[in-house]
């Protein structure tokens, strides 16, 4: 990641395919392994590790958009529904069986995965933009349909307080515990995705994104594997839905309406399609923009507008502003944040033997 | 006449009109795909920015009505051209994501925008027609509903014919078909693609002054714009009178369900039996009843 690799040259295919492309790069893991989980939690203050729980959230679920989107180049305007299935069925587990969190962790991804696959069926006949209106539609049926049974939804507020999580007899439950709790689903989703996209059936995403026909030909097949995109892309939507509930304490649709969705499908555009950095610099960018926009606000907005008009403009703004990246990012650099950052690191890649 | 068949005739009536109303929004989207195969996500924002420069152009700046609507005509046009400018002509030849992405951005823009800059508040939008349904036996029809139909009806008659005999329109049929080969014939691609986007914002204009007399104007204008893509999808995306077609039967069908369901299950029928509606017909007949049956299959 940031390690320089004058002289280094790969002979083996297995080589070039390696998680640690050099030795060193083990200790640049090493010392970011050693930043987020020990110097960020013990140095920041609750607030900013409660801002921080919600990135780590997002990066989940950009990761799983970003497999069905960058990889297997299959839009999705449904993200955000896929995860209030895995928040309602996990809510719902806890509440009337009671069971413990890592099942319904798990469950709650499997339904998601489920539901996201019968979405996808659409997918095998359609594409492009037929597919992403497709989506959309997915997304309204589920958030109607979650809101209006009340078996599912359990009441009138459609909402479900879930009990904290807790390992063994020890409840998690100050944002300290939560970033850990979160922190450590984060590596597994980093690394797993890491795994997918570089595996046989990454390989067939990838073939079918940029040529399907030829995809099928050389004897891919395109019906399973799609199928296992939207799948795999939604078991990560349910379970972002389902630590969010858990995070949040509570299930509530209107945390994952159709807005969301919106949301990641900016963090992968800005972050950059087919691109695990650029999904994690995207969650990050797309989290921390309206608190940017808010603390801005509140510190400089006082200079040019009266109070009232800076609290009413605040959330037009970040409408704007997020509106406006998409656009600017789509334009000027549709590889997005991605593609800067390898920019600057190649330019110190081999620095200074510039050639 | 039994009760039971003037309920029936009621929501059968609302909904014929209510869907040509659809169909005028949808116009915008039909337009905009058959010229320059471009979606519009941000077809209910145009006709919310409309709205407002209407309303506000008649509430604070006082114009008269005919004012106000040939600004609003021709802010959306100007509006058009430079949006085609500005951000589409660079995403000519990129995936479809790009450009659904683009207008969804732009959706975001204007709905930031709209508050902003016209204000908060729900506004009226006035029209010099009374307020009193006509009653024929069991039906009520408000007049404004009877005005967006007309309206409706007469400028998709004429964009129908715009495409069918003008040169304009003939040109761009011939853009839409084939751009290199339409270009090679000495036709400039780019000014029609402007066009295209100028003419969905003339129909978005009329669009909110229809619908902004009907709801009111605010920011919750836009969602009208959902309703657009089951109508499109019914009708096919390509086709005027797929978009007539499609209105009826999305207007209709949410209509009698509203009526029957709604009781049964607290509201909110009406967005959702159309995306029903819409999934089954992306699984019959993507193409939609009248759209052009080149849809790529895998």
């Amino acid at each position: 990641m940031f390690h320089r690799e004058s002289g280094v040259l790969k002979t083996t295919y297995e080589a070039d395919m390696a998680l640690y492309p050099l030795p060193i790069a083990r200790w640049t893991v090493a010392a970011l392994a050693v930043v987020f989980f020990a110097v960020i939690p013990l140095a920041l203050h609750q607030y900013y590790l409660s801002i921080a729980n919600l990135v780590w959230i997002a990066v989940i679920g950009a990761l799983g958009l970003n497999i069905l989107v960058g990889y297997t180049g299959q839009v999705s305007i449904g993200h955000g529904a896929f995860m209030s299935v895995g928040a309602y069925t996990a809510a719902n587990l806890a509440i009337r069986l009671g069971s413990p969190w890592p099942v319904n962790l798990l469950a709650g991804g499997l339904m998601a995965a489920l539901v996201g696959a019968v979405v996808g069926i659409p997918s095998l006949r359609i594409k492009g933009l037929y597919l992403a209106i497709a989506t959309l539609a997915g997304q309204l049926i589920i958030e109607w349909t979650i809101n209006h049974v009340t078996f599912i939804s359990g009441g009138v507020q459609a909402s479900i307080d879930v009990p904290r999580p807790r390992l063994g007899s020890y409840v998690l439950s100050s944002q300290r515990e939560m970033y850990y709790f979160l922190l450590v689903f984060v590596v597994l989703a980093i690394v797993g995705t890491l795994n997918l996209v570089r595996s046989r059936i990454g390989r067939a995403f990838i073939a079918i994104r940029d040529q399907d026909i030829a995809a099928e030909i050389i004897g891919i097949n395109i019906f399973r594997y799609k199928l296992l995109a939207f799948a795999i892309s939604s078991f990560y939507a349910g379970v972002t839905g389902v630590l969010y509930t858990y995070y949040l304490g509570i299930a509530n649709y209107e945390q994952f309406q159709i807005g969301v969705s919106i949301d990641y499908l900016a963090m992968i555009i800005i972050g950059g399609l087919g691109s695990i950095l650029g999904s994690i610099f995207g969650a990050f960018f797309v989290t921390l923009l309206p608190i940017v926009i808010r603390y801005a606000m509140e510190a400089f907005g006082g200079l040019f507008f009266d109070p009232k008009t800076v609290l009413n403009l605040i959330p037009n703004l970040r409408l704007m502003l997020f509106g406006a990246l998409i656009i600017f990012f789509l334009i000027v650099e549709p590889e997005g944040l991605n593609r800067l950052w390898r920019n600057i690191r190649n330019y110190f890649r081999i620095w200074p033997f510039a050639y | 006449m039994s009760e039971e068949f003037g309920f029936f005739l009621l929501l059968l009536s609302n909904g014929v009109l209510i869907g040509l109303m659809y169909s005028l929004i949808a116009l915008g989207f039909v337009l905009v795909y058959k010229a320059t195969d471009a979606v519009n996500f941000a077809q209910g924002e145009f006709v919310m920015i409309a709205g407002l420069v209407v309303a506000l152009a008649m509430s604070a700046a006082g114009a008269p009505l005919w004012a106000a609507i040939i600004l609003g005509l021709a802010s959306m046009v100007v509006f058009g051209f430079a949006l085609e400018r500005v951000v589409l002509r660079k995403l000519i030849g990129r995936p479809v994501i790009a450009v659904v992405m683009a207008t969804i951005g732009l959706a975001s823009i204007l709905r930031g925008v709209g508050p902003t800059f016209f204000g908060a508040g729900t506004k009226s939008l006035p029209l010099p027609i009374s307020d009193e349904p006509f009653v024929i036996g069991p039906l009520f029809i408000p007049p404004i509903q009877l005005l967006g139909a007309a309206v409706s009806i007469v400028f998709i008659t004429g964009f129908g014919w715009f495409f069918l005999w003008s040169r304009k329109g003939i040109a761009m049929r011939a853009v839409a078909d084939n751009q290199q080969v339409a270009m090679a014939m000495g036709i400039n691609v780019e000014r029609y693609f402007g066009l295209a986007w100028a003419m969905t914002g003339i129909v978005s204009a009329l669009g909110g002054i229809i619908w902004g007399n009907l709801l009111g104007v605010d920011v919750n204008l836009s969602l009208v714009g959902f309703k657009v893509f089951p109508v499109v999808i019914l009708g096919g995306l390509d086709s005027i009178p797929g978009a007539v077609v499609g209105g009826l039967i999305v207007g209709i069908v949410e209509n009698i369900a509203a009526g029957y369901i709604d009781p049964y299950v607290g509201g909110g029928t009406k967005d959702f039996v159309p995306y029903v509606l819409m999934i089954l017909a992306l699984m019959i007949r993507p193409y939609g009843i009248f759209g052009k049956r080149i849809i790529e299959r895998v």
